[in-house]
């Protein structure tokens, strides 16, 4: 059983990754390749589904499909590959998808956390070996921010350019 | 100049209890070297050849004469005893112990200062014309934008793990004294023909492996659209910029391969999509941020002949050294940090004090650094500009070249980087004692000499009017020497005019190029137009006429 942070909290993962063991009806994690591909399969699906990007998928892609997706996955596959903070972003405000958002990957640490809090992520997958706890407490490392960040995301004081 | 309220030295000292755990981590063998890299360079903490070397922001370059102490102090207790200016208007620390740099970040929070995104694939430190403020003919001041910037920069959550490093210069007078041309991305504020405020966007300029002059995208941003455009750019070169071979990752790259007219289809397509979302400055925010930068309290004093009956050398430093300020009776005044013997862009920590005094004296207690690397008093009453000049005449910082041949922009080289191939201090020592003759000096007028110890090209050697590159042969050290490039007016790029020449040679090679221009100049001419006018090709003979191991 994996724990991941999730809205500031440490929780059990309820949710599987394709190729991880799947009871029927379970929560399960696609990456967008097989959404396609298994269309068949997977809308006949009675558990709820997620779909995984990798860094060279474009979010714009997934439009029509976020109306049945209740958890999009990110994935940073090292701490330097910045591309799913795009993509992060422009789910939550172009795109205006309002389910699970879960960083996964080797990139997901403790001092990547803040950041992604505040593009809109709500979920983070740590990668293996890191410590939950100080990860949820790095969520909170800074009182202050220069940017409006997503709404639940904000430290307590802010000063930003309007909006 | 701009004060941190509460949020800001909030933030600050955030930081650097941020990095205290992370050094403290990878210390105690948590964080690996690679996991520990990406986030001590996000704080300018470069492991180099000796030592790790600490560069601190200078934003847009500038400085309380409080700072100014501070970074003298910071030198002399962790560094020793002196500290380099960069082309960007930073200062680097070059022998901090890793251990250390927790409590140097602690230090400078206390004055307001940081070394937060002066490297690492972020924004960098926004950089800004030198005479901002003062320019006889500047069209608005930058600076209030700069820091505006700085703030949206700031750990922003999106933008903090890009492709490469990212660098901004924003100018506000015709002149462009940043080199902001050959930055990821140039602003220039301009009025449009209805007499509003913005600027013009120049995107993808930068030196380097693959020099390139920005390319214009947008011929007038309105003030209010700044950010928004700015995150545009971002957004389209944070998703689509290469980040699977780093010589290719800059946004120059993916401009190029785009073409101009191609990545600003995308950049404005994305910023339409996301204009609804995206930050808009207000009228309030910029008058806010204006408010920082007024102009000082300045008497009323007439301009004056202040070099009658004054020493010779006083005459030349006030005819190299001070510029004309927009305010009657003031004048700016370079420190030549460019003395003949010394390292470009050194000072000590007695000489980072002295100046600080002198400008709490003479300068309303600021203090400028350059993009040329050096220093400026930017309001110095005429009637103090020969006590200012005997003051750093006896520091060492009055040497009268500004603008000549020796007023030569140089990065650390191979004394210091790890990156490297050629000692630039040991060639700028000969080139400064092969034209030690002030006649001959101010004979040649405004010469610019850049160089570079490899191809990263931090000495800007491809904009310099002679430029001069680094390169390793066989384990020697050999030069390349560049012509005709430019970043003052106008940009370009020089061109590599032969084969390189051992170290003991540049000297004497550029002796020969200067001589070509001597002999070919029309009167008044300077350098750089006798060589737009005659081109390479009489150089290129004279420099190599005497060259015995050209190969």
């Amino acid at each position: 059983m994996r724990n991941i942070l999730r809205r500031r909290e440490i929780v059990a993962d309820d949710w599987r990754h394709l190729g991880e063991e799947l009871a029927a009806g379970a929560s399960v994690i696609l990456p967008l390749a097989e959404l396609r591909a298994g269309a068949a399969r997977w809308s006949a699906w009675r558990g709820r589904l997620g779909v995984r990007l990798t860094p060279a998928d474009a979010p714009e892609d997934l439009a029509a499909d976020l109306p049945r997706l209740n958890l999009v996955a990110v994935e940073f596959p090292n701490a330097g590959d910045g591309r799913g903070y795009s993509q992060g972003r422009l789910l939550r405000t172009r795109l205006g998808f309002w389910g699970e958002l879960r960083a996964v990957g080797a990139g997901v640490k403790q001092d990547q956390v803040f950041l992604l809090a505040r593009c809109g992520f709500d979920a983070m997958e740590l990668a293996p070996g890191e410590d939950l706890e100080a990860a949820r407490r790095a969520l909170t490392r800074y009182s202050v921010a220069y940017q409006p960040g997503a709404v639940d995301a904000n430290p307590g004081r802010q000063r930003f350019f309007a909006l | 100049m701009y004060r941190y309220d509460e949020l800001d030295q909030a933030f600050v000292e955030e930081r650097v209890a941020e990095f205290r755990d992370q050094t403290r981590r990878h210390l105690a063998g948590e964080l690996s070297e690679d996991e520990f890299r990406p986030l001590r360079l996000r704080n300018g903490l470069y492991i180099q050849r000796h030592a790790p070397m600490l560069r601190i922001a200078i934003p847009y370059g500038l400085l309380r004469a409080a700072q100014l102490r501070k970074l003298a102090a910071l030198a002399r207790r962790y560094d020793r005893g002196y500290g380099h200016f960069t082309t960007r208007q930073n200062l680097q620390l070059n022998w901090p112990a890793l251990a250390d740099v927790p409590d140097i970040l602690a230090e400078l929070a206390t004055v307001q200062m940081h070394a937060i995104q002066t490297s690492g694939n972020c924004v960098r430190n926004v950089t800004a014309d030198h005479m901002a403020g003062i320019a006889l003919e500047e069209i608005d001041d930058p600076r209030p934008y700069c820091e505006i910037v700085r703030q949206w920069a700031t750990l922003h959550p999106e933008f903090t793990y890009l492709p490469r490093k990212f660098k901004i210069a924003i100018t506000g007078s015709p002149e462009d004294r940043a080199a902001s041309e050959v930055h990821d991305i140039g602003l220039h504020l301009k009025r449009s023909a209805g007499g509003e405020l913005g600027f013009a966007v120049l995107v993808g300029g930068g030196l380097g492996r693959a020099p390139l002059v920005g390319a214009l995208i947008r011929d007038f941003l309105p003030l209010a659209d700044l950010l928004g455009y700015l995150e545009a750019i971002l957004r389209v070169y944070n998703r689509h910029g290469r980040r699977d071979n780093i010589h290719k990752a800059r946004i120059k790259v993916l401009v190029k391969s785009l073409g101009a007219a191609g990545f600003r289809d995308q950049v404005e397509a994305e910023w339409q999509a996301g204009r609804a979302s995206a930050p808009v400055l207000t009228a309030a925010d910029v008058e806010r941020m204006r408010g920082f930068f007024r102009p000082p309290s300045y008497e009323a004093l007439a301009d004056r002949d202040v070099t009658a009956g004054r020493e010779p050398r006083f005459a030349a430093w006030y005819r190299y050294n001070t510029r004309a300020h927009r305010v009657p009776g003031y004048r700016a005044v370079f420190v030549s940090l460019k003395a003949h013997g010394g390292n470009p862009g050194d000072a000590s920590a007695a000489q980072m004090e002295a100046v600080a005094d002198l400008a709490e004296r003479v300068s309303f207690g600021l203090i400028r650094t350059t993009h040329s690397q050096n220093l400026l008093l930017a309001d110095v009453p005429q009637d103090r500009l020969y006590e200012v000049w005997r003051e750093l005449e006896s520091q060492g910082l009055a040497m009268p070249n500004i603008g000549t041949l020796t007023d030569l922009i140089a990065c650390p080289g191979l004394d210091f980087c790890s990156l490297a191939n050629a000692g630039t201090l040991g060639v700028a020592h000969d080139i400064q004692r092969h034209f030690d003759d002030l006649d001959y000096l101010y004979d040649l007028g405004n010469i610019e000499i850049k160089m570079s110890g490899c191809m990263n090209a931090c000495g800007h050697h491809h904009v310099g009017h002679i430029g001069i590159l680094g390169v390793d042969k066989h384990g020697e050290e050999w030069y390349q020497i560049s012509l005709g490039g430019s970043a003052n007016g106008y940009t370009a790029l020089g061109e590599v005019i032969g084969p390189s020449v051992p170290k003991h040679e540049v000297a004497a090679t550029i002796g020969r190029i200067v001589e070509v221009y001597r002999a070919l100049r029309a009167e008044d001419e300077p350098f750089i137009e006798t060589l737009n006018r005659v081109g390479l090709a009489p150089f290129r003979v004279g420099a190599y006429a005497q060259h015995p191991q050209a190969a």
